[in-house]
């Protein structure tokens, strides 16, 4: 469709909401307060993202960009008022200028230099700096993640319940979860030819691994569905109140 | 058949919409029964007593609201039907909004008191080494609850000192923190653990499920439907779950009908 078409389509989709919006807030359905505001603001955001499925529009980018922009707005304040405040403000700067009743916590500082030498990367003279927090983090992560892991990920994992289980579905299970743990292992190995009974195990697992990958699609087809259907609830319960 | 294969997407796109709005219009139910996933949740905070301590984590943000919002809700009114001290917290700096809200919301339907029986802990930030702190000192990872309350006499944390005091650990999660919470948490500091997941995660799930590290599992809206029900509270879970069957029937029929096109276009060339 050419240009023209999608500016007039734009044009009367912008008066429909116009109006529909006009007539709620005149009849009272929607309230000229933060809630009936709110609804049409969210309203308004929700097709606008919606509309990219029709194609990519200068509608959708205003929508997109004003949700990265809100989004990180709302992660600084929050990030503020729950970290950086209580815990380097209050801690260390307030009680360094005014009698609080307790001493400035100096250790803070440590933290806290690592926090800004992490910012130092867009510096080209400072970047080196960087390198300190990084290697506090990726040390500090190895040493607090590798033992973890392995005793809950692997060792636990690794502990086999007995075949026979208490009833016959809970025993097929058992088994099936045994076979495709073998056969998945067995595919992936690759040391030895995967002809004859290697080869058949390995197709077992090649079944295994299809399946998964088939429940996983099912269930991510079953996620966004779901919020397609929030969506839909939110615009026909609560903006346009067809429904309860 | 070559221009079937060739259907412009915007005519799918209008026939999911349609799927998903005419059962809602329409309105008709499906019977939604409660798997033992979800009961394992449902019977571990039934067999509470009164006055029992439950943190429920919101690591969730609004682009997974419409998934797990429906769950905590449920979550929470079953707790504060019971009579269970909930204490709320986020890993993720985007669910502030969302569990305060739930948190409030429902725990002013029960009138219950904020701070006496339930208290919002906020957001701090890094994750696994907030879940080894809280499990060393609940206070110290949180001296003071979102809204700037010293947290230290507050009834409602009253004998909780650390992870292992609580009764029940619930992580709602769009990320990967429940395995965070099984490895920093549950296998840690040794307290039981139930989670709910965007059902984009869930299949990942099921694993710590069968190993016992998880005592129940909701998973998508689905999950929070079946919650609902077992709560006897239909709300907005259950309500989507007649779109939601529709709309599986209507894309199982697209990877037939594709599929079959597909074949039958490749035998004729």
């Amino acid at each position: 469709m050419d240009k023209k078409t999608d500016v007039s389509i734009l044009t009367w989709i912008l008066v429909a909401f116009c109006v529909i919006n006009i007539f709620f807030l005149v009849t009272g359905k929607l309230g000229f307060d933060a809630k009936g505001l709110g609804i049409i603001t969210a309203v308004a955001l929700t097709l606008a993202m919606y509309s990219f499925l029709y194609k990519d529009n200068p509608v959708f980018k205003i929508a997109e960009n004003l949700f990265v922009g809100v989004a990180m707005g709302y992660w600084i304040i929050i990030t503020w008022f729950n970290i950086l405040k209580p815990d380097v403000f209050e801690q260390l700067i307030v009680p360094f200028f005014k009698d609080t009743g307790n001493a400035p916590q100096y250790i803070v500082i440590i933290p806290t230099l690592l926090g800004i030498f992490m910012l130092l990367r867009f510096s080209d003279k400072l970047s080196w700096l960087s390198r300190w927090s990084f290697a506090f983090v990726v040390g500090l992560g190895a040493g607090i993640t590798i033992p973890n892991f392995i005793h809950a990920f692997i060792l636990k994992q690794l502990t086999f319940d007995s075949l026979i289980a208490g009833s016959l579905p809970d025993s097929i299970n058992n088994f099936l979860i045994l076979l495709g743990v073998v056969s998945v292992l067995i595919y992936f190995f690759f040391s030895l030819e995967h002809k004859g009974v290697i080869g058949g195990v390995s197709r077992i697992g090649v079944w295994f691994l299809m399946i998964a990958f088939g429940a996983s699609f099912g269930f991510t087809v079953m996620a966004r569905m779901s919020l397609l259907i929030g969506r839909i609830q939110f615009l026909i319960r609560d903006w346009l109140g067809i429904i309860q | 058949m070559e221009r079937l294969l060739k259907i412009d997407r915007r005519i799918i796109f209008v026939f999911v919409a349609a799927a998903v709005t005419i059962p809602l219009l329409i309105k008709f139910d499906l019977p939604v029964i409660a798997t033992k996933e979800v009961r394992g949740i449902y019977d571990k905070i039934d067999s509470l007593s009164e006055g029992s301590h439950v943190l429920i984590a919101f690591d969730y943000d609004p682009a997974s609201k419409e998934e797990l919002q429906p769950m905590a809700i449920a979550l929470l009114h079953h707790c504060f039907k019971n009579n269970i001290k909930v204490i709320g917290m986020t890993l993720n700096p985007g669910g502030t909004g969302l569990a305060d809200s739930a948190i409030t919301e429902v725990g002013n339907e029960y009138g219950r008191k904020y701070k006496e029986d339930y208290v919002f802990l906020g957001y701090k930030t890094g994750v696994e080494l907030v879940m080894i702190n809280m499990g060393e000192n609940i206070y110290s990872a949180f001296p003071k609850d979102f809204k700037g309350n010293a947290t230290t006499d507050m009834p409602a944390l009253k004998d909780v000192q650390s992870l292992q005091d609580f009764d029940f650990v619930v992580d709602l999660a769009s990320g990967s923190s429940i395995e965070a919470w099984i490895a920093f948490g549950k296998e840690k500091y040794n307290f039981d653990l139930g989670a709910g997941c965007t059902a984009v995660i869930g299949p990942d799930m099921y694993p710590f499920l069968q190993s016992k590290q998880i005592e129940g599992l909701m998973s998508g809206l689905k999950g929070a439907a079946e919650y609902e029900t077992l709560i006897n509270r239909k709300s907005s879970a259950v309500a989507g779950m007649s779109p939601q069957s529709v709309v599986h029937v209507l894309v199982v029929f697209f990877v037939i009908f594709g599929n079959t096109l597909y074949f039958m276009t490749r035998r004729k060339k």
